[in-house]
């Protein structure tokens, strides 16, 4: 059994698999409009949350929430639905797949055999689409990998029920109706305005723009604080997190600029143009930043990588990342 | 980022390629595949290396009778006490029992058996860790 599902590499595992399932009902998006509409964009430098005992920091929203917010915003109607019986778990699936419709499953990675060690971290918030299945094997659009892949069963099941932190919990969806006329502007707007009132008004200092300042004034004085090495490792983990696989670049800066991009030819508007240009430039400036992160854990900072320097390098992004957000707000509302 | 700009810094990736957004001579962003970046290199080894210091002072931990076989697999496998307990369905304190060495000799065939498979070892690596070696930093022979 194998459904005409086309594979595309996308950066990012949820956009991606999102991207794919509408794609696959007739309804062409992109991944980057899948990430604008869905909200994707986001900071938040979390330091209570701890992950490999190093403070959280995100530059995307919650994992889940862009496949949620793009189905809702395109009126698409979709099943999900979580097991507790592994057994039923893989029959479901299976009898899913028999009648032709493709399904989203949420994984852990460490239990994919075709992933490579260095992404085999017990990390459960991983999704792929099944497509097929040809013996024991099934067929599987991951969206990361270049190529649709193949995994056995008996791994399949084991990754659909990984255990620790966010247990998918067998957790699958598919889409149930898609309408025929789907209103693009509508949603690039809604989802412009989503991102842009998370980014500007969310109502927690670590959040959005005040966020970033305030990693940059908690990120100068780590050196005192916590002692040089141990600020490298929190520099290390920074880095981590904004070029992550999945990122597109630039902690989804880049992808965000993409979908600027398309976002002028459905809304009909040249302004998007410039503000996906700006987007570009916010994205080179995170990179600068990872690049004199990145030498002071390589031990060969020069003058203009002091942590003074890097934190300024984040008050200059919070501050055109401000003004770009705001610019945008102002042609969704009007 | 320009399109000719994205980065292909063999690494950690190992040979996977993934996907980086960036513009073309037109301004146009296009989906390039990127072999790799070095600060993410760098950062990402950087995380790695404190692994592998871990597993390896676990390691002679082990030789010293100082803690059971089973801590050092649970630390190759990158767990810790309480998600080996909730992939063995057992209580968490059980687990840490199991972590002392007097007591791990002690362990019947049936949780033996258990925990090899979970780890992914025989029982014979499971009991000696002689018989299994540290995993390899992923991508570092590529450098």
């Amino acid at each position: 059994m194998k459904i005409d599902f086309e594979h595309r590499q996308s950066a990012h595992c949820e956009n991606g698999a999102t991207a794919g399932l509408i794609s696959h009902y007739g309804v062409e998006i992109s991944e980057a409009m899948a990430f604008g509409i869905g909200a994707g964009l986001f900071f938040g430098y979390i330091p209570f949350i701890r992950l490999n005992n190093l403070p959280l920091t995100t530059f995307r929203t919650a994992a889940g929430s862009v496949f949620k917010r793009v189905t809702r915003e395109l009126g698409v109607k979709i099943k999900s639905r979580r097991f507790r019986d592994q057994k039923l778990a893989m029959r479901v699936l299976d009898e899913t797949v028999a009648a032709g419709i493709p399904v989203g499953l949420q994984t852990g990675a460490w239990w994919l055999p075709y992933f490579p060690d260095a992404y085999r971290f017990h990390f459960n918030m991983h999704n792929l689409v099944v497509f097929g299945k040809e013996g024991d094997d099934y067929l599987i659009s991951d969206p990361v990998f270049p190529e649709p892949v193949r995994c056995a069963a008996d791994d399949l099941r084991k990754a659909r029920f990984a255990k620790g932190a966010l247990a998918p919990r067998g957790k699958m969806y598919c889409l149930d109706e898609v309408p025929a006329l789907i209103d693009f502007p509508a949603a690039v707007k809604g989802g412009i305005r989503t991102a842009t009132r998370a980014m500007l008004k969310y109502p927690l200092p670590i959040i959005g723009i005040s966020g970033i300042r305030f990693l940059a004034g908690r990120l100068e004085k780590w050196p005192a604080k916590l002692g040089e090495a141990k600020a490298l490792l929190h520099l290390g983990q920074l880095i981590r997190m904004q070029e992550e696989i999945g990122t597109g670049g630039a902690g989804f800066r880049f992808i965000y600029g993409a979908f600027l991009q398309e976002a002028a030819h459905h809304l009909e508007d040249d302004r998007f143009f410039e503000f996906s240009r700006r987007m570009t430039a916010i994205g080179d400036r995170w990179r600068e930043f990872a690049v004199r992160a990145a030498r002071n854990c390589k031990g060969r900072a020069g003058a203009d990588d002091s942590f003074p320097a890097m934190a300024e390098i984040l008050r200059e992004i919070a501050a055109e990342e401000e003004k770009l957000y705001t610019d945008l707000a102002a042609t969704v509302t009007s | 980022m320009r399109k000719e700009e994205v980065p292909q810094d063999r690494g950690i990736a190992g040979g996977l390629k993934e996907v980086a957004y960036a513009v073309d001579e037109n301004g146009r962003y296009v989906k390039v595949a990127s072999a790799g970046w070095e600060p993410k290199n760098i950062s990402n080894y950087q995380a790695w290396e404190i692994i592998a210091g871990e597993i390896a002072a676990t390691r002679r931990k082990v030789e010293k009778g100082e803690l059971s076989p089973l801590a050092y697999h649970m630390a190759r496998n990158l767990m810790d006490d309480a998600l080996l307990a909730q992939y063995m369905g057992i209580m968490r304190w059980r687990v840490r029992r199991h972590l002392k060495a007097k007591i791990f000799k002690k362990l019947g065939n049936d949780l033996l058996e258990r925990y090899a498979s979970l780890l992914k070892v025989t029982v014979a690596q499971l009991r000696d860790i002689d018989l299994v070696d540290d995993p390899e930093i992923p991508g570092r022979d590529r450098e």
